[in-house]
């Protein structure tokens, strides 16, 4: 059982940004089968070359940054959403193997395969007579 | 019953003050905008001398996906939000934020639009549709000849 943490508060609880972009929580699916941990994060606007994905210990951290949008020669006269940047961070209860995660940026959605780690085989210990 | 206005008395609504601060400590910490909105895809509109640029927010759905029709004035997206094929039947969801399900959206233009020449692409999950005013509509500079 994977337990995640981290609600709506964790994207406002670090330091202020310096850029005067808002920051948004990506809406996220996370599910898990036997071998990996699965997540889709939506980021619409964020270049792959923008997205960061750090996993540092147990806590796993997606921050994207996306591109202001304003057609040249254009003004904008009516907005139902802002450009922004996005970040979320989730607290993994299950060891990962950090080397085998994969990321894919595809319209807008960053979709994460996290495998779990392979749990160290039991050792038999021998045990020898004393003298 | 004496009826006291919260702000001036604070004996009258010992909470009120509390409830201010609660409230607007939740606008500010609810800052997801999946939820907030019901309207989907959330759009902007661009105003230009050509015509107008619609943009809108269409997260994981292809642009083979999305249905654009103009009539006259009137723009319509529609399209059906797809979940990921990905999980398998033994997989157990732990959070289900994103939606699915069709969508369709019409919006109203400030003029008429020249249909053959909208152009529509997607990147990165933004759908940016172009749509000029044909010529015939634009506004002309009448030269005035002194007679």
């Amino acid at each position: 059982m994977v337990e995640m943490a981290g609600g709506p508060q964790v994207a406002q609880r670090g330091a202020e940004t310096t850029r005067n972009a808002p920051v948004f929580l990506p809406a996220a699916d996370i599910y898990e089968d036997a071998t990996a941990l699965y997540l889709a994060l939506e980021m619409p606007g964020v270049d792959p070359d923008a997205l960061g994905i750090t996993l540092d210990k147990r806590v796993l951290t997606v921050a994207g940054r996306s591109r202001p949008v304003t057609p040249p020669g254009y003004s904008q006269t009516y907005a139902e959403y802002r450009d922004g940047d996005y970040e979320r961070a989730f607290t993994l209860s299950e060891a990962i193997d950090a080397d085998g995660i994969e990321a894919v940026l595809t319209d807008g959605v960053l979709r994460l395969k996290l495998p779990k780690a392979q749990p160290a085989p039991a050792k038999t210990i021998n045990v020898k007579a004393g003298g | 019953m004496v009826r006291y206005v919260a702000g001036t008395d604070l004996w009258g609504e010992p909470l009120a003050t509390l409830r201010r601060i609660q409230d607007e400590v939740n606008r500010a910490f609810g800052d997801q905008r999946a939820a907030a909105s019901s309207e989907f895809p959330p759009v902007n509109v661009w105003r230009g001398p050509d015509g107008v640029i619609v943009t809108a927010e269409i997260p994981g759905v292809k642009l083979d996906a999305v249905d654009l029709t103009v009539h006259q004035n009137t723009l319509t997206i529609k399209g059906t939000r797809v979940p990921d094929g990905e999980a398998g039947p033994e997989a157990s969801h732990h959070r289900r934020e994103r939606m699915y399900g069709p969508f369709a959206r019409s919006i109203e233009l400030p003029f008429a639009v020249d249909a053959e020449r909208v152009k529509a692409q997607a990147t990165n999950g933004v759908l940016s549709i172009e749509l000029p005013r044909p010529e015939s509509d634009k506004p002309r500079k009448i030269k005035i000849t002194q007679g």
